[in-house]
């Protein structure tokens, strides 16, 4: 039953391809989380502006990232807005549907953040003579972020492991998708697949680790 | 001056003030006392502009406040104001928190706002504080702050809104203290406050807010010594 | 009018996509949830020293893309062992251990949730171990832990989409099936997201409803 031979070393001779694909699922999701952090922070912007249009932007947005597969977003961004003769290419597919995602989550995680911060904050900003959105953007904002980082570093690595989706959209440069082309040539599927699994493992774990580091340093007050 | 005329306010069918009239001076401490829900907080945010009014008006140095062409924000330079909580920013350092108004509302250097900052801090005696955060300041010192960055950005009035009543005993003298220091240095000023001895030795007048009307005003001798109108008997010889 | 190609036949062929999209989140959820109970009720009763090595293994479901756990689920099965099983019970197999490595933190997180005096109070009572887990600890910890776990059961839902990768044929790899026919895409991925949509939105609002109601007291 056990007639199955490992052989680690071909895989491995494909090591420094696959930790180049890595570099690009770091890029990709990088560039993700600052898109999605921005577009988060303008999505509850729009959810306290107090205008029903605008709101139900926020809402629907987040609704949706939060309802539907991220491979669903991931294909809306391919096939869906290929459908309106805009043709996004694998890298700005994966990159806009991981964003839309990032930023749906992430504006449901300021949400809550908000809430612990109290009315008065905002108060005391605007009897110092700052405008409603100096208040946000000096007094609320910073605190909303700080408390937010440790979600934060959860959806980066959502970000992360949302790249393997990447391949489904024709993205053969990212680490998912590298690997996947060195089976074709290969066919050492569990090892190459097991490589990648580590890869992944180690960029997850600096990345929680890291966070909770930096969160303990940076945040002494 | 702050002219208050007839300002009446409600929160939903509830009227907290029922047709308000007072005229602060330059130079004037006016302190008011009552119990809970005669309106007199209120008065605070309503000067500030912090919140609407129902009817009346209120002007200061000839702006109507409540007026839609009024510039709220530049109006709050003029008038600062601090609370019972502290609303110390916490993510900022004591010296941010006093330069972070001037900087962004008044568009000061940095240099400049530190100047100003950091003699305002030393006035209110934290001037050994500047980058500590304000979890490590005791409430008192948290309320020494608020004075100073609303101090900072050098207002002709201070509205002070029962600064004492969140801290703890001990820490109540030390801000009185400042307060006593700023109206003695001639800084205009409405005090909402508990502390009747504090409002006896600092005032000019005394006002007695009861159920949103202002019951009786004069000076503190005669409020305190020989009130007139019988519910402030009846309060002074409760909070006594 | 609206103009499509989409037969009634079609829409069966999305519906029984759907069906397998159901059947194996379903599947998947029971089990997950009674293992993921299992290894929590362990990982608090061993302590972390202890249960490190379980604590381990289960990290790795949450570190590493479930399309590679798949892909590693698949190839070990047939080829290192070399049985020949369906790709359905592969994807169930995986998505089961996917599921309750997530549902380990949630019941963990629960039961830390209860006080250790209200505990102890149970305890002096004359309560057994046994007693004391299902009178006093069970029902505080549930409390903690529905809203996430309703939230880890549409999760497994959605993420049930990359069975595709085990050759199983759900909801959106028939319509993507479609799509490459019918050459509609906008159109079949709209209906699709609608199907995800209209099961996850009241459920998720549920499980906030509740979050909300049983944090108030």
């Amino acid at each position: 039953m056990f007639d199955y031979t490992f052989q680690w070393g071909q895989a491995m001779a494909r090591l420094p391809r696959m930790l180049d694909g890595a570099v690009v699922t770091m890029q990709i999701a990088v560039l993700s989380m600052a898109l999605g952090i921005a577009l988060a922070i303008l999505l509850t912007v729009l959810r306290l502006s107090g205008s029903r249009p605008l709101m139900a932007v926020a809402t629907t947005w987040v609704e949706i990232a939060r309802n539907t597969p991220a491979l669903f977003q991931i294909y809306m961004a391919h096939f869906g807005v290929a459908s309106f003769g805009l043709y996004l290419s694998p890298f700005a597919s994966i990159l806009v549907g991981i964003t839309f995602n990032n930023a749906g989550y992430l504006t449901e995680n300021f949400r809550g953040a908000l809430k612990a911060i109290p009315d008065t904050q905002s108060r005391a900003g605007r009897s110092l003579g700052m405008s409603q959105i100096q208040a946000f953007r000096y007094i609320v904002m910073p605190q909303m972020l700080r408390i937010s980082f440790l979600p934060m570093t959860n959806q980066m690595v959502w970000a992360i492991l949302m790249t393997s989706l990447g391949v489904t959209v024709g993205m053969n440069s990212d680490l998912y998708g590298v690997t996947q082309d060195l089976n074709a040539l290969t066919f050492r599927t569990f090892e190459l697949f097991a490589i990648a699994a580590v890869i992944f493992y180690v960029i997850t774990k600096t990345i929680t680790l890291g966070g909770r580091l930096i969160a303990s340093r940076l945040f002494r007050y | 001056m702050i002219d208050i005329q007839n300002v009446r306010k409600s929160f939903g069918d509830l009227e907290v003030l029922k047709g308000i009239d007072l005229t602060v001076e330059r130079g004037e401490v006016v302190t008011v006392i009552g119990g809970s829900g005669s309106g007199k907080s209120t008065l605070l945010t309503c000067i500030n502009g912090l919140e609407p009014i129902n009817g009346g008006k209120i002007t200061i140095d000839g702006t109507e406040v409540h007026a839609r062409s009024t510039d709220l924000n530049k109006l709050r330079t003029k008038v600062g104001i601090v609370f019972q909580q502290f609303n110390a920013f916490p993510h900022l350092t004591v010296m941010e928190n006093v330069t972070l108004a001037p900087r962004k509302v008044l568009g000061m250097g940095r240099a400049e706002a530190e100047a100003i900052a950091e003699k305002q801090l030393r006035h209110v005696g934290l001037a050994d504080k500047l980058s500590t955060y304000p979890s490590r300041l005791s409430g008192g010192q948290q309320q020494r702050m608020a004075i100073a960055r609303a101090l900072a950005m050098s207002p002709g009035y201070m509205l002070f809104d029962e600064v004492t009543s969140a801290l703890d005993p001990q820490l109540v003298g030390e801000v009185l203290e400042t307060l006593k220091m700023l109206a003695e240095e001639g800084m205009t000023m409405i005090l909402v406050t508990h502390e009747m001895s504090f409002a006896r030795d600092v005032s000019d007048r005394v006002a007695f807010f009861h159920k949103g009307v202002m019951a009786e005003i004069g000076a503190p001798d005669q409020l305190f010594g020989a009130p007139r109108h019988p519910e402030t008997q009846a309060f002074l010889s409760k909070v006594r | 009018m609206f103009d499509t190609s989409l037969t009634l036949r079609d829409l069966m062929f999305l519906a029984e996509g759907a069906g397998v999209t159901i059947l194996v989140t379903a599947i998947s959820v029971v089990i997950g949830t009674l293992l993921g109970i299992l290894f929590g009720v362990i990982r608090t009763q061993l302590g972390p020293v202890l249960s490190a090595p379980l604590t381990f293994v289960l990290d790795i479901f949450r570190s590493v893309p479930l399309l590679i756990q798949l892909v590693l689920g698949n190839a070990f099965v047939g080829m290192v062992l070399q049985i020949q099983i369906s790709g359905f019970t592969v994807a169930c197999m995986v998505l089961s251990l996917y599921t309750s490595a997530y549902c380990a933190e949630i019941v963990r997180g629960g039961i830390e949730a209860v006080p250790e005096t209200t505990r102890r109070a149970a305890r002096s009572l004359g309560m057994t171990w046994g007693q004391d887990m299902r009178y006093i600890v069970m029902p505080l910890a549930t409390r903690v832990a529905l809203p996430s776990w309703i939230g880890l059961a549409l999760g497994v839902m959605k993420d049930s989409a990359l069975v595709y990768v085990v050759q199983v044929t759900e909801l959106l790899k028939s319509t993507q099936i479609l799509i490459t026919r019918l050459q509609e895409p906008l159109f079949l991925l709209l209906i699709c997201g609608a199907f995800y949509f209209i099961i996850s939105f009241p459920l998720a609002r549920f499980g906030g409803y509740l979050e909300r109601r049983w944090s108030n007291d």
